[in-house]
Parts: C-alpha cells; sequence; structure tokens
C-alpha cells in the first residue's frame, strides 16, 4: 500500500499579480519503506512538492493522502499535529535553533507529547547516538561542523519515529565525505529503521543512494528510473 | 527542556538587548512602586505617630512663612485647647549633606508634653530646659555619629545664621529621647531661646505650632475658631490634624497624586514602545526558526503563546524586580518625611498586587501583535525567505 498517494495535484502562486503555475497534474505513489530522490533543475517544482507532501503547503487542485490521511480535508491543528508524527524534515541548511545545544534541538519535537522530561531527553540522548553525536550533546549548533549540525537536524528529524523523512537537499551545503556521511545515514535509516525518504537533490551521486530516482521539470513528473 | 526552558533560552539569544530592556522595564516598575506609595500615602488616614487630637497651626499661604509667637498666647485661650507648643525648620547640616536629619527648635518642656510617645529622662529634661544651648537627640543618632552625651555638636546653618554672621551653630548635648514611632525618631532637638537670642533675623517668630484639644470630635471646630482668630490679620493660619498637615506640605510640591500618574503614563508609554520594539525585532530575526517550529508540528497558536510567553515573562522579570526594589526603597524614604509631618512611607501589598497586574497587562499589551504574527507565519513562505 502507498504511504504517498499523489493524484493530479497542480500548485500555483500568484506573483506580481500573474497566477504561476509550478507543479501541473502531479500523479505519484511512494511505498512505505522506500527511499525516493527528487531531481530536476531549479524552479522545476521539487521544494514545492516536498512541501504538499509534508504538509506544509497546500494544493491548489488534486488529491494528496499521505500516510492514510487526505491533507486537504485537515484543519491547521490537525494537520500540524499530523505532521509532528508522521514526518520528519531535514533541510539544506540544518535548521536548528541556535539558542539550542544538540540535545535540547533534538528533544524539541518530544515538547508535543506527553513523555516525561526524563524520557524526552532520554529519546533525544538515543537519537544523537544513531547518528553519532552524543558525545556532542552539550554543543550548540554554532560550536558544531556542517556534517555534525545536519546529523543533529537528522536525529531531530527521527526523535518522534516518524514514519516518512522529508529531505530537501540534506547534502547541498556540505563537501563530498561529510555529504556521504549524510546519505549513508539517510541509507541505514531507510533500510534499518524502515522509514520513507523523499528527498530532494541536485547531486547524481546523492540521488544514487535512492531505490527510485524522479525527474521532475517545469511542474511535471517527466522521467523515472531505478536506481 | 521544557516550554519555559525554549522561553527562557530565546530571552537569552541577545543578551545585552534583553538585559537593557529588562533594565527599562526595571526601572519603570520601580518608579511605579514609589510614586504609588506616595500616592498611598496621601489617600490615607491618619498615619503611624499622628495624633487624633492634636491639631498643627501653620501660615495660611505657605509653611515657609513664619508665624508670630504672641500668636501662642491667643491660641492657648481658644475654647477647647488644652496645650500648645511649637517648632521651627532649622534645616542645616552636620558634617556634609549627606548625613541630614530634621533640627527642630522647641520650647523643651511644652514639647515634650505635648508628645508623650517621646520620653525623656526627667533628669534631662531639666538640664535641656536649663542649658540655652541644649540640645537632645534620640538614642539611635548617639551610635549613628559617636557622640556622647556632654559633646558639643556644631551644626552648619543653611537658614539662619547668627546675629554675628557666623554660620555655625554650636550645642551642647544633655540628653536623649526615646521613641516608638519610627517616623518620628530622627529629630534634632535644641532650645527655642537659644535660637531666638542667636538668630539674625525673623526674631519672634516660629514654624508652626501643635496644639493639643479636649475632644477630638471638636477638631474642625476648634480649627476654624483659631484660623478665623487670625483671618484678617498680617499672618493668617490654616490649621488642620497632624496628618493633614504632613501631606498638606508635601501638597504645596504640587498635586503629586496627577504628578505621579502624568510621570507613570509617560514612562510606561516609553517603556511600551522600547519593548514593542525590542519584541518585534526578536520576532523579524526569528521568522525561520518559528517556520521550523512549524514544521515540527508546533501548531499556530503554541508559536504565537511562545512568543507572548517571551513578552510577558521579560515585564513581569521586570516589573517584579522593579517592585521588589522599590519595596526595599520605600521605607529608606521615609526618614526623609519628619521634614514633612508625621506619616510613614509603608509599601503595600496592594502596590505589589498592581504593579505585577500592570506588568502583565504590559507584557500582553507588547506581545499581543508579535504573537499573532508569528502564529499566522506561513511556513513555507517563511522557509522561502530564509
Amino acid at each position: 500500500m502507498s504511504i504517498i498517494e499523489l493524484n493530479d495535484v497542480h500548485k500555483s502562486f500568484v506573483k506580481a499579480r500573474e497566477a504561476v503555475e509550478v507543479l501541473m497534474g502531479i500523479d505519484l505513489r511512494v511505498e512505505a519503506g522506500d527511499f525516493v530522490a527528487l531531481m530536476g533543475p531549479s524552479g522545476s517544482g521539487k521544494t514545492t512538492l516536498l512541501n504538499i507532501i509534508g504538509g506544509l503547503d497546500g494544493a491548489t487542485a488534486g488529491e494528496v493522502v499521505v500516510a492514510e490521511r487526505n491533507l486537504d480535508q485537515l484543519s491547521n491543528r490537525d494537520l500540524a499535529r499530523w505532521r509532528a508524527a508522521t514526518i520528519g524534515f531535514i533541510f539544506q541548511f540544518y535548521n536548528l535553533l541556535p539558542v539550542l545545544n544538540a540535545q535540547r534541538n533534538v528533544e524539541l519535537p518530544l515538547l508535543l507529547t506527553k513523555l516525561s522530561a526524563k524520557q524526552r531527553r532520554r529519546n533525544a540522548q538515543t537519537a544523537l547516538s544513531i547518528v553519532g553525536l552524543d558525545d556532542r550533546a552539550g554543543h550548540k549548533p554554532g560550536e558544531l561542523s556542517g556534517g555534525q549540525q545536519q546529523r543533529v537536524a537528522i536525529a531531530r528529524a527521527i526523535v518522534a519515529d516518524p514514519p516518512i523523512l522529508v529531505c530537501d537537499e540534506p547534502t547541498g551545503d556540505l563537501d563530498r565525505e561529510n555529504a556521504e556521511q549524510i546519505l549513508d545515514l539517510l541509507q541505514i535509516l531507510n533500510r534499518d529503521h524502515g522509514k520513507t525518504v523523499m528527498m530532494v537533490t541536485h547531486d547524481p551521486k546523492a540521488a544514487d543512494h535512492a531505490k527510485r530516482i524522479l525527474h521532475l521539470d517545469k511542474g511535471k513528473l517527466v522521467r523515472e528510473m531505478a536506481a | 527542556m521544557s516550554n519555559f526552558g525554549l522561553l527562557m533560552a530565546n530571552l537569552h539569544r541577545h543578551p545585552v538587548r534583553t538585559y537593557l530592556t529588562l533594565l527599562s522595564v526595571l526601572v519603570a516598575f520601580l518608579l511605579f512602586g514609589l510614586l504609588r506609595t506616595l500616592a498611598v500615602w496621601f489617600g490615607s488616614g491618619p498615619a503611624e505617630g499622628a495624633s487624633v487630637d492634636r491639631l498643627v497651626v501653620a501660615a495660611k499661604y505657605s509653611i515657609v512663612d513664619m508665624l508670630p509667637i504672641s500668636q501662642m498666647n491667643v491660641i492657648q485661650g481658644v475654647d477647647g485647647v488644652e496645650a500648645v507648643t511649637h517648632q521651627s525648620w532649622f534645616g542645616g547640616n552636620y558634617q556634609d549633606a549627606r548625613s541630614f536629619f530634621p533640627k527642630f527648635p522647641v520650647a523643651p518642656r511644652s514639647y515634650f508634653e505635648m508628645f508623650p510617645e517621646f520620653t525623656i529622662d526627667p533628669a534631662e529634661l531639666e538640664a535641656f530646659e536649663r542649658t540655652r544651648t541644649g540640645a537632645v537627640v534620640p538614642e539611635g543618632m548617639l551610635t549613628e555619629f559617636g557622640w556622647s552625651v556632654g559633646d558639643k555638636v556644631p551644626i552648619e546653618a543653611d537658614i539662619w545664621p547668627m546675629a554675628d554672621g557666623n554660620r555655625i551653630w554650636e550645642f551642647d548635648l544633655v540628653g536623649t529621647y526615646t521613641t516608638d514611632v519610627e517616623a518620628q525618631g530622627g529629630v534634632f532637638l535644641f532650645h527655642y531661646d537659644f535660637f531666638e537670642e542667636a538668630r539674625s533675623f525673623a526674631k519672634g517668630t516660629v514654624g508652626w505650632y501643635t496644639v493639643r484639644i479636649e475632644d477630638p470630635d471638636r477638631a474642625p471646630e476648634v480649627a476654624n475658631a483659631i484660623d478665623s482668630l487670625f483671618e484678617n490679620s498680617m499672618n493668617p493660619t490654616k490649621t488642620a490634624t497632624e496628618d493633614e498637615f504632613g501631606k498638606s506640605f508635601a501638597a504645596q510640591i504640587g498635586d503629586l497624586g496627577l504628578m505621579a500618574t502624568g510621570i507613570l503614563s509617560a514612562v510606561f508609554f516609553t517603556v511600551l514602545l522600547l519593548t514593542a520594539n525590542t519584541m518585534t525585532q526578536a520576532l523579524r530575526e526569528r521568522i525561520p526558526e518559528l517556520a521550523v517550529l512549524k514544521t515540527l508540528g508546533f501548531g499556530n497558536p503554541r508559536v504565537g503563546w511562545l512568543v507572548l510567553g517571551e513578552s510577558v515573562l521579560l515585564c513581569v522579570a521586570g516589573g517584579v524586580m522593579g517592585i521588589g526594589l522599590a519595596a526595599l526603597l520605600a521605607p529608606a524614604a521615609t526618614a526623609f518625611l519628619p521634614q514633612f509631618g508625621p506619616s510613614a512611607l509603608a509599601f503595600t501589598w496592594q502596590t505589589a498586587a498592581t504593579g505585577v497586574g500592570v506588568a502583565v497587562v504590559l507584557g500582553v499589551v507588547v506581545g499581543t501583535v508579535p504573537a499573532m504574527s508569528a502564529g499566522r507565519l506561513s511556513i513555507a513562505e517563511a522557509l522561502r525567505r530564509s
């Protein structure tokens, strides 16, 4: 059964009083446990598609069903709860809160749960150990390298155990060595922990880590190939 | 980490900015605490030490005007008057202005008979009466200045030079007195006869009279009778109870209640603008972070509450510190009150509660617009901008 199902999805923005159609009739199915790389030139609509799948933005038309929920039918409040339980986000520029150390950044999503403070702390430590950063728990983002920050971001994404990881250029700001480590980590999370991974990337080498590669151009899925 | 921890961490993002804002809120609430305390003092009933059977007769138009001592006998003859004594404001400094304490020339025996709350050893009172340069002080003043009975105490006059032009008045300490009334405990009393003889001008005058009446219920009637006696003279009087006298003295500065309200309004308006600017700036800097919180599942109301919470926390913290400081300083300010009258400044729980309430309201007013903006923030749009 598909964990992500998009039927004839359209998305348009109004820019300078003109409607700009970014996505035009996207049909997509992603099975649970899949690792999908989404490629395409700048402006092709990759990030917009990822935002729609992650419930950060709504489709203008069409149907978006993720983890058995039709996102168009969810209220803002329900959508926020759904995101907290279902999606782990990983961004190109990590988007960690600079005022919090690694441990606290990872604990953030758990503030929305009913876990005790002790349990939250323990889960965050476990997530940090999965990404190999348990010895950096007390460091703030400014004290970590780019690769380490991205690993903290991954720990934050998985700490609430969501079934889907949505990654927007997760290696776009990293050197090759750190990028490989991050991609290996995503592969482990996909293979060993059963996470479904949707990853936007420009980098063909990064896309090679996925099981499927989708090409998007001018708002349409133009090609699909197995990695 | 908790939601509160997240609030605190955000407030520490720019510590200098946060602490400066906190300081401005603190100062505003310190002023609030002190001015409210003053306003409460004005609106209160008879204060500690203010007797209901004593009236104060002062010059009608200004306490600075002196009254002829010849009025004393006339007042003594008014129906309902039991006893009369007089006091005058001497001013002057011992060593320097920082060690200020009030100094009154008085008629020793009638003064201590008028104020039974002041206790003096009969032998020392006799010595005080007998010694024209004599002075008596509260016991605490001996310790404070390292004096002993028998010492000579020089006071430099600022209002009253001696007839020979000398500004240094030298007094002989002949005794001490005690009192349980804190607000009245710091007055240096010396012999009126010496003052009258040695001063260079305004001879035959006193600052004000204190009158003990037979029946406190007749206070308005006796006060009117005294004032009507001098109504058409060169020295009209205004007679009031001790408590009213103290307050009317301070009121000569102006309508302190209105002034306090005006000052506080200006201060709070400034603090409101300052804090609102800080919060708006803080919000603008953190738009991407707030968007990230939303991606993690923080709902719009929760993000709004977090922003509002920061504003309220900042204002309440500053408010509580300012109010606390005012509570500490208000009793110290009481030391300056005996020159005005008998009442003591008292910081009340009502003032504290009002202050905290105002702080919460200030925080809510300042934080509402940024909180609503944060709540309405579009995640995709904010992430695009970042």
